[in-house]
């Protein structure tokens, strides 16, 4: 599906949501209301028209040294494949700084879970109703979200402290039904 | 304690989850983070009732070395030889990958014969990864032999490549706008001699475990994912074809003439170990097809740009000419610089979609790359793929899902 006719499917079943649209290179790229992201991505999952069945990643960006950016600070890019209709698709949320939350879709894609830690993570958006939004490629004790413009490259952090896995055992084996 | 009737069905179904257990006969092991059979820094914490794993949690990131934060330290070429440490095994088809991705922003025309010889090499490293993950994953179950057979014929890829970039594993073979340097004189010669001893060693390896009892009752129906399942989790390359869904990035958006190759996508049918060993070999197959054919109508020519704005001018000219000079040393001091704007660009890599999600503000450094690796979706499914199923399955099954933790961890 062309990215035109599908921004206007969005504006026509989201009134309110669709903010805007970009050229990114040949893919469109729809930028919504942060709260409903999980409304659109659910429909564009589910929708035959649309089979969005794949979620490629999820890529956040810390906007505050961009040149002349008015806007929130922080950008997350959602990137869709259909693999039976064959498009994708590239919806953008952006959080401002002081309250970075964007609504999770963890429990509408398999491995959008690891994709919002690792956002969680190297930028620092929240992904509220997120079942386990903890640090994933730096160590649990690191402080500070190291993909932000303001963190310095050099600053290193010595941590030792052993990840005991158990708080996520614990959940694991209580869904697995082990009491 | 156990009842050992539990440990006999050999399925990956899991166990009983409706029937309420004792949580206190369970063992907790760690299998990693440092462990023979990882084959790099993984951790997965078993919760053992006998040796069947009750759950399974992972913890990944121990070699997370800022590969995304560096990126944004550095110019655009700068980046090039940090990307050879993503996918470590198969080095150049990461080059071409960001490569890729940064001509898109600039509009760069790559010449053919770059084109070709990109194609070229990027198969030799898919055939190679391919034998590596599955000369490891044999090894990892047991069948040792398999491993010198694939092993050797890619020391002998590596020769080749050895001879084409200087370096074996860390090529940085790309150059933005094309290559570091063209193919050697008997590239060709070289090239069949070497496709025709992999076509000898897969049809041996395959010989020896296509009807080995003991492959078989290790491999097949262990740690099955679904199809459905492998897409939500994001699984793309072998390991998605392996549970039956012909997707591959060179058929459904084909880039770089794949659409003009003759190759086959071969699929698996349940997606257990079995179907992801077997299909690599089946890849291997068609990149030698896709090898050849390119081989045989290779385009003269440079295999650089002409497009001053990325590339370096001919030695020649650096030095025989001001303007010449002055092109040098605008590109080394100024770097390239792709006018403002964000970018999602991807190839099918050994391992699946590899892609590149690249923010440019007008600076010769990346503003932002965001680097997709096709293992971290793989490796997030690892938990509850191997719940139920044996401790020794886990470890065949990691090696079938060839995790690299290079690319992984980033």
């Amino acid at each position: 599906m062309d990215g035109q006719v599908l921004l206007e499917k969005l504006t026509a079943k989201f009134p309110g949501a669709v903010k805007g649209s970009a050229d990114r290179f040949g893919q469109l790229e729809i930028q919504l209301e942060a709260k409903s992201i999980a409304d659109v991505v659910v429909y564009l999952r589910d929708d035959s028209e649309m089979a969005f069945n794949m979620l490629v990643d999820i890529a956040a960006i810390d906007y505050s040294a961009f040149p002349n950016h008015t806007g929130d600070r922080f950008g997350a890019v959602y990137l869709l494949k259909s693999l039976s209709l064959g498009h994708r698709a590239q919806l953008k949320v952006t959080a401002p700084e002081e309250k970075p939350e964007v609504p999770t879709i963890s429990h509408l894609f398999a491995n959008a879970n690891w994709c919002e830690r690792e956002a969680y993570d190297q930028i620092g958006i929240r992904f509220t109703g997120h079942p386990n939004l903890k640090r994933i490629l730096n160590h649990h004790e690191f402080v500070g979200h190291p993909l932000r413009k303001d963190y310095p490259i050099t600053r290193r952090q010595a941590l030792s402290a052993n990840e005991s896995l158990m708080d996520e055992m614990a959940v694991r084996l209580k869904q697995r039904g082990w009491e | 304690m156990i009842d050992t009737k539990t440990l006999l069905p050999r399925s990956s179904q899991g166990l009983d989850s409706a029937k309420h257990q004792e949580k206190k006969d369970l063992v907790m092991v760690n299998l990693g983070p440092s462990h023979p059979a990882t084959h790099g820094t993984l951790r997965a914490l078993l919760a053992l009732d006998g040796e069947t794993i009750a759950a399974a949690v992972t913890e990944i990131g121990y070699l997370h070395r800022g590969f995304e934060k560096d990126c944004e330290a550095h110019t655009f070429q700068q980046c090039i030889p940090y990307t050879d440490r993503l996918n470590y095994v198969s080095a150049i088809i990461n080059n071409v990958g960001f490569c890729k991705a940064v001509e898109r922003m600039l509009a760069v025309e790559v010449p053919e014969r770059a084109i070709a010889i990109r194609v070229l090499t990027c198969e030799l490293n898919r055939i190679i990864d391919h034998l590596v993950c599955a000369g490891a994953n044999l090894v990892d179950i047991g069948a040792l032999t398999n491993f010198w057979y694939t092993f050797n014929v890619r020391e002998k890829v590596y020769n080749i490549l050895e001879k084409l970039c200087g370096a074996r594993l860390t090529s940085s073979y790309t150059r933005i706008g094309g290559l570091s340097r063209d193919v050697y004189p008997e590239f060709d010669v070289e090239v069949k001699a070497v496709l025709k001893e992999i076509r000898e060693s897969v049809k041996q390896v395959k010989t020896l475990i296509s009807t080995n009892r003991i492959f078989l009752d290790r491999t097949k129906g262990i740690c099955v994912i679904s199809k459905e399942r492998a897409i939500s989790y994001g699984w793309t390359g072998p390991t998605l074809r392996a549970t039956g869904v012909e997707y591959d990035l060179r058929k459904s958006d084909p880039y770089y003439g794949y659409q003009d190759l003759k190759f086959d996508i071969p699929v698996g049918t349940i997606g257990d170990v079995y179907d992801r060993i077997f299909i690599r070999f089946y890849e291997i197959e068609e990149s030698i097809h896709i090898i050849e054919q390119v081989l045989g109508k290779l385009p003269k020519g440079p295999v650089i740009t002409a497009d001053k704005r990325v590339a370096l001018p001919p030695k020649q000219q650096t030095y025989g000419n001001i303007e010449g000079l002055m092109n040098h040393f605008k590109i080394i001091m100024h770097g390239i610089c792709p006018a403002p704007g964000e970018l999602y660009d991807f190839t099918e890599a050994a391992n699946g979609e590899l892609g590149f999600y690249i923010v440019a503000d007008g600076s010769k450094n990346p503003y932002r790359v965001k680097c997709r690796p096709p293992c971290f979706m793989n490796f997030a499914a690892f938990g509850e793929m191997i719940e139920g199923s044996m401790v020794a399955d886990a470890v065949a099954n990691l090696g079938s899902i060839n995790i690299i933790a290079g690319e992984l961890d980033r």
